[in-house]
C-alpha cells in the first residue's frame, strides 16, 4: 500500500508527514519527525516510556497508528517546556532528583502532567495508580511520587 | 580527608545533564541517526539446543535492499582450549554468546545477522536464511542439569573427571566448620531456591556504527563502559583498538546488564561489509530472550550457634545457573553470604552450572543477594529458636574493624554495627502491626571495587572548569563530580561542567559497575584538581614574582601568604585564566590511576508486609533501608540508589521470574508477563544514610550502588514468614505460590 499523507498538529505546530498504514506514531515521531524524546521501552504498551497526549488524552505512542494523527493535536515531551522555561514538573524532577538514568522520565513527566491537568490535588495513592503504567527501574518511584505531589502543591499555591 | 569546608559536597545540586533529560533532548543509544543509515537485524535460534550443521545465506543476500550478512564465520574465533580474558569475561564465551558457533545453546541465541535498507527487508532477509539444525535434547533447570544423564551442553567441560554441566567451583574456608558445629547448641539447616531475574533496564540494547573506507569504526551505543565496548569489539572483529572510537550514549539503565555487549561487534562487521552506517536495536522480547538475566539458584545453608547467640559455624552451598556459557556470579554468592558476620568457622561453596538459557550477565551485587537470601533467612529462624531479637542476634555477631572475613580480607573501619543500631532505634522497628501483617529484617554486604579511572580537569579561557571522565553516568555521577570539583576549587557549582569522554578523548577507564564509579572517579578528579590548584598557585606566584610556596588557594582565588600576606589583591580563576598564555600556557591536568581501597559496604533493611490470604498477594506496607554510605557526596542520588535497589529486591522476592515452556522457550518475554514492580505496588522507600567515611578515600566515599539489592530478598521473606507463621523457601513469593503454600498449611 502506498504511503499515506497525514496533516496534524504536534506541540502546537502544524505538521505533515508520510507514513505506512501499519506504522506506529512512535516510529514516526522518533524517525522522520526526529522527536526522539519519546522513548521505546517495549513497543507493546507496557512501559509508558512513549507517553504522549492525543487531543489531551494520555496515550502510548507505540500503540497508536500514525494515521490516527490526521487532524488531531499531539503533545510530546519536546512540547512541555515553554521556550527556556521548564514546566514546574520538569523543574521539580530536577530539584528532587526524581530521575536516575532518565529514560523513563519523558513518559513519566507526560503522564504526571496529564494527571495534574485533571486532578490538581491528587493523593499519593492516586499518583501511584495514575503512574502505574510508567515503568521506572531506577528510582523505586519514591522521588517521582514525591516530586509530583510537591509540584501539585506548588501549582495550587501559585494558582490561588 | 583534605576537604574541610562543605559548601558543595553533600549538597543536593541539580545534575549537569538534568535539563536535557527532562526535556527529551538527551541522546540515548537509539536516538541518533546518520545519513545513509541501514538497519541490522538478528536471526535467532528457534531451538533451545541444536547443532548448527550449515547456514545458507544466499537467498537472503540476493534479496533487493540487503547490504550485508554476517555469521559466526565473520567473527574472530576464540578456540575452546585457550582462555582469553577481558576483565572477568572469557572471550571464548563472549564470542559464542554474540553469535552461535558450533551449536545454538538457547532459544533466541543469535545465529546470523543482516543489514538492509529497511527494518522490514532485514527481517524478511532473516527469514530467507536457511539453517540446518540437528536438534538436541535441552535442559533448563539447575537440578535437571546436574542429574546423571542430563544433556551435556559442552563436551569440553569436565567435573570430577566426567563431562558435566558444572563448569566451575569456588570455595572459601575459615577455621574448622565440623568442630564449630560440634560446639553449637542450636543448628538450623535449610534449602532455598530463587529464579533468574532480569535487570529490567527500560532502554533496550541498541547501537549505531559506521566504518569508514580506511577501516576506522565509530560506535555510538549505551553501555556501562565505552572502553569495554571498544575492547570487546576489537577482539571480536579484529579491528585494532586504535581504529575504534566508542562514543558513550546516555544510558537508560544497566544494573550490570550492560557490562557486556551483544550488538556492537555484529553491527561493526555489517557496517564494514556494507560500507554504510548500521543501526541495530533489540526489541523488548529480544532483551528478555537473549540478554543476560542474573542466575537462578539452589542453595543450602547451615548455621550453628551457642545458647547465648554466638554463631560458631556457618556452611553454605550455592548452585548458580550460568545460562548457556560458564560464568555465574558464584564469587558474590559464596563470598558475600557470611561476610557481615564474625564467624570463626565458615565453609562456603559455589558451583557454576550451565543450562540452555541465555548467558547470565551481572546484576547489581552479582550473586550476593542469592547468598544473603539463604543466610539471612536461616538467621531469622535461628533468632526464633534462640528467642533472641533478630537485630540483636546480628549485632551480637556483626563484623567490625579487625574481623577476618571468610573470603579473605580483614575489615578496616566499617559501619555495619551502625546500620543495625540505627535500625533498632528507628520507630519503624517498633511500629504496631495488624492481622496478617509481618515485619522482617535482613542485612547484606558487597565488596565494592576500585580499578582504573582517568580524568582531565581543564580551566576554560574564561575561568570556568571543564571536567572529563571516562565513566557513563548511570544515576547522577556527573553531579557528584561537579560537587567535588567545585568544593576543591572553592567556586560555584554552576561553573563546573562535566563530560563523559569517548575512548579517543580520555584515558582508559574501567566499567561503570561494582559500585566503583564515584569511588574511583572522585579520586582521579581530586588529584587532577589538586594539580590544577598547584599550577594556579604557580601562575599567581609568577605574576607577583614571589615563591609559589608563598601562595595559597582559598575561596576560589590565589592569595599571597606568609610574609607577603595582604600585599597583593587575590587573583581569581578568571584573572589567572585570562593571563594563562603569558604565564605558561593553558591550565589543566589529568590523572590516570588504578585505584585501590574501595572497602566493603553494608546495609540493613526493615520490611513490613501484609498478605492477602484470599488472593495470595503480598503487599509491602513500609520499607526502610539503613546503609553505611561512607560519604554522601550527593545525598539524593545516594538515596536513589538505596531506593532503586530495594524496589528491585522487592520485585525479585515477590513477582519476577522467567517462565519456560516445555521446548525451552521463555513464555513471558515482555513487561506484561514478567512483572516488575510498578508505582502502585510500592510504598515510599525510606532511607537512613549512615556516614562512616572510608579512611582510604579523599572524601570518604564508599560504593553505594550494589549493597541495596543484597538484603531485600530475605527482608521480604522474613516479613512474610512473620505475617503467616509459615515460611516459604522459594522465590518469588508470587500469588499462585503463596496461595498454594497457604492451602498446604
Ligand atoms: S514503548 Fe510504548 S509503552 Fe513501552
Ligand atoms: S530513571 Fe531509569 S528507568 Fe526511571
Amino acid at each position: 500500500m502506498a504511503k499515506q499523507h497525514i496533516s496534524t498538529t504536534i506541540n502546537g505546530e502544524p505538521m505533515e508527514f508520510l507514513c505506512e498504514p501499519h506504522q506506529s506514531m512512535l516510529d514516526v515521531l522518533r524517525g522522520p519527525l526526529g522527536l526522539t524524546g519519546s522513548k521505546e521501552g517495549c513497543g507493546s504498551g507496557d512501559c509508558g516510556a512513549c507517553s504522549v497526549t492525543l487531543d489531551g488524552r494520555l496515550v502510548c505512542a507505540c500503540l497508536m497508528l500514525a494515521m490516527e494523527a490526521e487532524g488531531a493535536s499531539i503533545t510530546t515531551i519536546e512540547g512541555m517546556a515553554t521556550g527556556e522555561a521548564l514546566h514546574p514538573l520538569q523543574q521539580k524532577f530536577l530539584e528532587m532528583a526524581a530521575l536516575q538514568c532518565g529514560i523513563c522520565t519523558p513518559g513519566v513527566l507526560m503522564a504526571a502532567r496529564s494527571l495534574l491537568e485533571r486532578n490538581p490535588d491528587p493523593s499519593e495513592t492516586e499518583v501511584r495508580f495514575w503512574l502505574a503504567g510508567n515503568l521506572c527501574r531506577c528510582t523505586g518511584y519514591d522521588k517521582i511520587v514525591r516530586a509530583v505531589l510537591e509540584t501539585a502543591a506548588d501549582m495550587r499555591e501559585n494558582a490561588a | 580527608m583534605n576537604v574541610i569546608s562543605n559548601k558543595w559536597i553533600g549538597q543536593r545540586t541539580i545534575r549537569p545533564d538534568g535539563a536535557d533529560k527532562v526535556t527529551g533532548r538527551a541522546a540515548y543509544s537509539a536516538d541518533t541517526t546518520l545519513p545513509g543509515l541501514i538497519w541490522g537485524k538478528v536471526l535467532r535460534s528457534p531451538h533451545a539446543h541444536a547443532r548448527i550443521k550449515s547456514i545458507d545465506t544466499s537467498k537472503a543476500e540476493a534479496l533487493p535492499g540487503v547490504k550485508a550478512v554476517v555469521t559466526a564465520k565473520d567473527l574472530v574465533d576464540f578456540p575452546l582450549d585457550k582462555s582469553v580474558m577481558l576483565g572477568i569475561q572469557d572471550m571464548r564465551w563472549m564470542c559464542r554468546n554474540v553469535m552461535a558457533r558450533e551449536k545454538a545453546l538457547f532459544h533466541g541465541h543469535p545465529v546470523a545477522a543482516v543489514a538492509a535498507t529497511s527494518e522490514e527487508i532485514a527481517a524478511e532477509a532473516c527469514r530467507l536464511i536457511v539453517v540446518d539444525y540437528e536438534v538436541l535434547p535441552h535442559v533448563i533447570d539447575i537440578d535437571d542439569a546436574m542429574q546423571p544423564g542430563a544433556p551435556i551442553l559442552h563436551d569440553f567441560i569436565q567435573f570430577e573427571g566426567k563431562p558435566s554441566n558444572i563448569a566451575g567451583k569456588l570455595e572459601h574456608k575459615l577455621g574448622d566448620v565440623e568442630a564449630g558445629f560440634a560446639g553449637a547448641d542450636v543448628i538450623i539447616e535449610r534449602s532455598f531456591s530463587t529464579e533468574p531475574v532480569h535487570q529490567g533496564y527500560i532502554e533496550p540494547h541498541a547501537c549505531l556504527v559506521s566504518v569508514s573506507g580506511d577501516g576506522k569504526a565509530v560506535i555510538f551505543s549505551s553501555s556501562q563502559g565505552q572502553f569495554m565496548v571498544r575492547a570487546m569489539t576489537s577482539l571480536l572483529t579484529g579491528i585494532p583498538q586504535s581504529d575504534i572510537r566508542a562514543i558513550p550514549a546516555e544510558i537508560g539503565g544497566g544494573f550490570g546488564g550492560k557490562t557486556i555487549i551483544y550488538l556492537e561487534p555484529v553491527a561493526t562487521l555489517l557496517a564494514k561489509k556494507s560500507g554504510r552506517p548500521v543501526k541495530m536495536t533489540m526489541s523488548r522480547e529480544e532483551v528478555f530472550r537473549a540478554s543476560g538475566p542474573t542466575s537462578g539458584s539452589k542453595s543450602t545453608v547451615k548455621i550453628g550457634a551457642t545458647r547465648d547467640g554466638k554463631i560458631v559455624a556457618g556452611q553454605g552451598t550455592f548452585y548458580l545457573q550460568a545460562g548457556a556459557l560458564p560464568g555465574s556470579p558464584i564469587r558474590g554468592a559464596a563470598g558475600c553470604a557470611f561476610a557481615p558476620y564474625d564467624i570463626p568457622n565458615v565453609h562456603s561453596l559455589g558451583f557454576d552450572v550451565v543450562s540452555n538459557r541465555s548467558k547470565v550477565a551481572a546484576y547489581r551485587a552479582p550473586g550476593a543477594p542469592i547468598g544473603a537470601y539463604a543466610v539471612e533467612c536461616v538467621l531469622d529462624e535461628l533468632a526464633e529458636a534462640l528467642k533472641i531479637d533478630p537485630l540483636e542476634l546480628r549485632l551480637k555477631n556483626a563484623a567490625k574493624q579487625g574481623t577476618k572475613a571468610a573470603h579473605g580480607p580483614v575489615f578496616p573501619r566499617i559501619g555495619f554495627v551502625e546500620t543495625l543500631e540505627a535500625a533498632r532505634a528507628h520507630d519503624h522497628y517498633k511500629a504496631p502491626l495488624g492481622k496478617l501483617q509481618g515485619r522482617g529484617v535482613a542485612s547484606g554486604f558487597w565488596f565494592n571495587a576500585g580499578g582504573e579511572s582517568s580524568a582531565q580537569v581543564n580551566i576554560t579561557e574564561d575561568g570556568n572548569v571543564a571536567v572529563t571522565t571516562g565513566h557513563p553516568d548511570i544515576g547522577g555521577s556527573r553531579a557528584s563530580i561537579a560537587n567535588i570539583t567545585a568544593e576543591l576549587l572553592g567556586i560555584d557549582y554552576n561553573r563546573v561542567s562535566v563530560q563523559i569522554g569517548d575512548t579517543a578523548s580520555i584515558g582508559y577507564s574501567n566499567l561503570t559497575g561494582g559500585s566503583r564509579v564515584l569511588f574511583a572517579s572522585a579520586m582521579v578528579v581530586t588529584q587532577s584538581t589538586e594539580k590544577v590548584i598547584t599550577t594556579l598557585r604557580e601562575r599567581a606566584a609568577k605574576i607577583w614574582k614571589i615563591d609559589p610556596e608563598a601562595v595559597t588557594w582559598e575561596d576560589g582565588e590565589a592569595r599571597p601568604a606568609g610574609d607577603n600576606a595582604g600585599k597583593f589583591p587575590g587573583l581569581s580563576l578568571a584573572d589567572l585564566a585570562a593571563r594563562a598564555s603569558e604565564t605558561g600556557g593553558p591550565i589543566g591536568a589529568g590523572v590516570q590511576l588504578n585505584t585501590t581501597g574501595a572497602e566493603g559496604g553494608f546495609a540493613t533493611h526493615i520490611c513490613d508486609v501484609e498478605v492477602d490470604a484470599e488472593l495470595g498477594i503480598v503487599r509491602v506496607l513500609r520499607y526502610t533501608s539503613f546503609q553505611d554510605v561512607g560519604r554522601a557526596i550527593h545525598p539524593s542520588y545516594v538515596e536513589g540508589q538505596m531506593q532503586g535497589g530495594a524496589a528491585q529486591g522487592i520485585g525479585w522476592a515477590l513477582s519476577e521470574e522467567y517462565i519456560y515452556d516445555r521446548n525451552g522457550k521463555v513464555d513471558n518475554a515482555g513487561f506484561l508477563d514478567y512483572r516488575m514492580p510498578v508505582c502502585s505496588d510500592l510504598p515510599m522507600l525510606d532511607t537512613v544514610m549512615i556516614e562512616i567515611p572510608n579512611p582510604k578515600h579523599p572524601q570518604g566515599v564508599r560504593g553505594v550502588g550494589e549493597v541495596p539489592l543484597v538484603p531485600p530478598l530475605a527482608a521480604v521473606a522474613n516479613a512474610v514468614a512473620n505475617a503467616l507463621g509459615k515460611r516459604f523457601y522459594a522465590l518469588p513469593m508470587s500469588p499462585p505460590r503463596v496461595l498454594a503454600g497457604l492451602d498446604g498449611a
